[in-house]
């Protein structure tokens, strides 16, 4: 698009393609998947379980279990580094320093037996080099940062002595340690209550406002990706089926897929008397992954496909500013 | 007893539910504290309609729509469907009476047994409560089995053939086997996938028209119990902090906690993301623990309005309008 400043992207995403082999065949987890990421935005990425929202996350980590799994195809670009052709080590590097990730479940992502001080002091060591004492009085502050009471006392304890949210805090305090320039959270508050929720999504706004740390978030929930994301990447079966800037996404969504995700969610209505008709439902389920056609993956659940859709996958289409889908219908209605 | 409102036709009515855990300790000569997990709860469930109970984990709502079904010891209080008191029944009579209220679990895949097949599943309570004759029974699950949604070759399956939303449909029909007129839902949706859960919700609301259940529905999800539940009960901390009907309790919201938990939820409906963020009341800290309760209201801790009586003394749970309780000293 030509009214966008002509800006490198920080994290760029190409034809990324991901396979697992299974039992079944070879699963195409990813298929061709691109996203930008510039510096400062929230970028969301949603889509219902199995469409390869964390696969995406955990390939750009390069975190991919490697057999069963293979990138086979594409690019990862962080700064103009490929990431897909750096040597373990040098990754070993990025991680955590440069690009780090905060995980859904923070109970099993955290070790039991280490406190939650030595776990973000762990991550300063390795990659800034610091003595371990430094590193503890830097760990206390980054704890005090995430808005942890009494940082000093808690930085002392394990674990399994801190509540979800704490413990979400604390996972957030290890990604932000050392400065990263990308974080990328995989449903970081779907194990919490609301309230809790709330905040640690006003910590990551922060964060993203006053650090300029770019976020990657992933998620099932179009109410979190309208708090939280500047553009949205919708994903079904492994692709990119829309993209685009939060605004069009939510308010006029082009692809039948995000019409469906974000319809059939009820959402708290202002008016709450008025009559409650049945919700929109996505019929069927995600298909498995190894039985792909060669069709559009979400025709045999959409209830506006035609004949080519069955047959045909259709490309990624731009349908305004910055905003793209890829669905038939698009074609069908500007050739009519 | 007070007098009630002569045209309400009360299907199950909770008086001063208390479930607490613990209080003994298996090392002898030892008490352990006490989870006061369910504290003085008294609700009213309408015949045919969905009362649902919502509030975050930890709050007491499913431990009381387990005590509602009898599936947690009651430590005191009073559980009553029509005139059955259902607290008081005991060995066969309790085991009879369980035909008229059943329960969907929360998890789909745990709540099934891996080993019987989907048909057994749901024909198991005919057998156990003596639903029609043997030879009907076959016919019963079909027809079950239609009602929910799942064709009737799927009867042969075992759980892990099925999605998680089918599962969901077995468990359904499981519930419905025994024609009860009491349903306690406890999170049938929150481990579905999004798309999933409009399927379920839709299908929900369906049976109970069709067969006139009452739904006891735990949510913690605002969205779904707004759309699902004719009234809802806020909880905090084993206590309701405010009842109300749909209407006055998502456009009056009264207490501070309720008024917290609506605002805290993240909207999809664009153009309100500023302005939903600004007027956002934000709650600091978690809830307390349920072993060492604060000795005024439960929530003035966390609460952004306290004043010095909150932490003195416990609100009580008072009638502000029709139908609207609040237990709050600022109201």
């Amino acid at each position: 698009m030509s009214d966008m400043p002509p800006q490198e992207p920080l994290l760029q995403v190409t034809d990324l393609c991901v396979e697992f082999e299974t039992r079944d065949g070879t699963a195409k987890v990813l298929d061709e998947v691109s996203l930008e990421l510039r510096a400062g935005e929230t970028l969301g990425i949603v889509g219902e379980s199995g469409c390869g929202k964390s696969m995406t996350a955990l390939s750009i980590m390069r975190l991919i279990p490697s057999p069963p799994g293979e990138i086979t195809a594409g690019q990862v670009r962080l700064s103009g580094t490929d990431l897909l052709s750096l040597d373990e080590r040098r990754m070993r590097d990025i991680r955590g320093k440069d690009i780090s990730m905060i995980f859904q479940e923070p109970m099993t992502s955290l070790n039991p037996v280490f406190t939650v001080g030595e776990q973000i002091a762990e991550s300063l060591r390795l990659h800034e080099g610091i003595s371990e004492k430094d590193a503890a009085k830097r760990a206390v502050g980054i704890l005090k940062s995430v808005g942890i009471p009494e940082p000093e006392a808690r930085a002392e304890s394990y674990p399994h002595q801190l509540s979800g949210g704490m413990r979400q805090r604390v996972m957030v305090a290890i990604a932000l340690a050392c400065g990263p320039k990308v974080i990328i959270a995989d449903e970081p508050t779907t194990a919490l209550d609301v309230t809790v929720q709330a905040q640690i999504f006003d910590l990551l706004r922060d964060l993203n406002q006053h650090l300029r740390t770019a976020i990657i978030l992933i998620t099932h929930d179009m109410g979190a990706i309208a708090e939280m994301t500047d553009r949205v990447t919708v994903m079904y079966a492994g692709r990119v089926v829309e993209e685009g800037p939060v605004e069009a996404i939510l308010e006029a969504p082009r692809h039948p897929y995000t019409q469906g995700l974000i319809a059939c969610v009820p959402q708290l209505d202002p008016n709450p008397g008025r009559e409650r008709p049945p919700l929109e439902e996505i019929p069927g389920v995600v298909p498995a992954m190894t039985r792909l056609g060669s069709g559009c993956a979400f025709a045999p659940r959409c209830k506006h496909a035609f004949a080519r859709c069955h047959d045909e996958r259709p490309e990624r289409l731009p349908v305004g500013s910055g905003h793209s889908a890829a669905c038939w219908l698009l074609v069908e209605d500007g050739a009519s | 007893m007070t007098a009630e409102i002569p045209d309400r036709d009360l299907l199950l009515r909770i008086e001063d539910l208390k479930v607490h855990f613990g209080g003994k300790s298996w090392i002898p000569g030892r008490v352990s504290k006490t989870v006061h997990a369910v504290d003085g709860v008294s609700l009213e469930v309408e015949r045919g309609k969905t009362f649902g109970i919502v509030g975050e984990s930890g709050s007491g709502k499913t431990t009381t729509a387990l005590a509602a079904v009898r599936l947690v010891p009651i430590t005191a209080g009073r559980v009553f469907l029509d005139d059955t008191e259902v607290s008081a029944l005991t060995g066969e009579a309790l085991r009879l009476a369980r035909k008229r209220f059943q329960i969907v679990f929360q998890d789909p895949f745990s709540s099934l047994n891996p080993r019987v097949r989907a048909g057994q599943i749901v024909r198991e309570p005919l057998d156990l409560m003596e639903v029609g004759a043997e030879a009907e029974r076959d016919g019963l699950v079909q027809a079950l089995f239609a009602q929910v949604g799942l064709r009737p070759e799927q009867q042969a399956l075992f759980p892990h053939q099925f999605s998680g939303g089918q599962r969901q449909r077995i468990g359904l029909a499981r519930a419905i086997a025994t024609r009860p007129e009491l349903v306690v839902c406890d999170e049938p949706v929150s481990a579905l996938d999004v798309a999933i859960q409009a399927q379920i919700l839709n299908l929900m609301r369906r049976l109970q028209e069709e067969l006139g259940l009452t739904y006891l529905f735990i949510s913690h999800d605002l969205g779904v119990v707004q759309y699902i539940c004719d009234e809802i009960a806020v909880m905090y901390l084993g206590q309701i902090v405010e009842q109300a009907d749909r209407v006055s309790l998502f456009v009056r919201p009264q207490h501070p906690y309720t008024k917290a938990l609506l605002s805290a939820v993240p909207s999809a409906r664009a153009g309100k993301r500023a302005a939903n963020r600004a007027n956002r009341i934000r709650l600091e800290g978690d809830p307390p623990s349920p072993i060492d309760l604060p000795k005024g209201c439960r929530f003035a801790g966390r609460c952004p309005l306290a004043e010095a009586r909150c932490h003195e003394t416990p609100p009580e749970l008072r009638l502000i309008e029709t139908g609207h309780k609040v237990a709050c000293h600022l109201v």
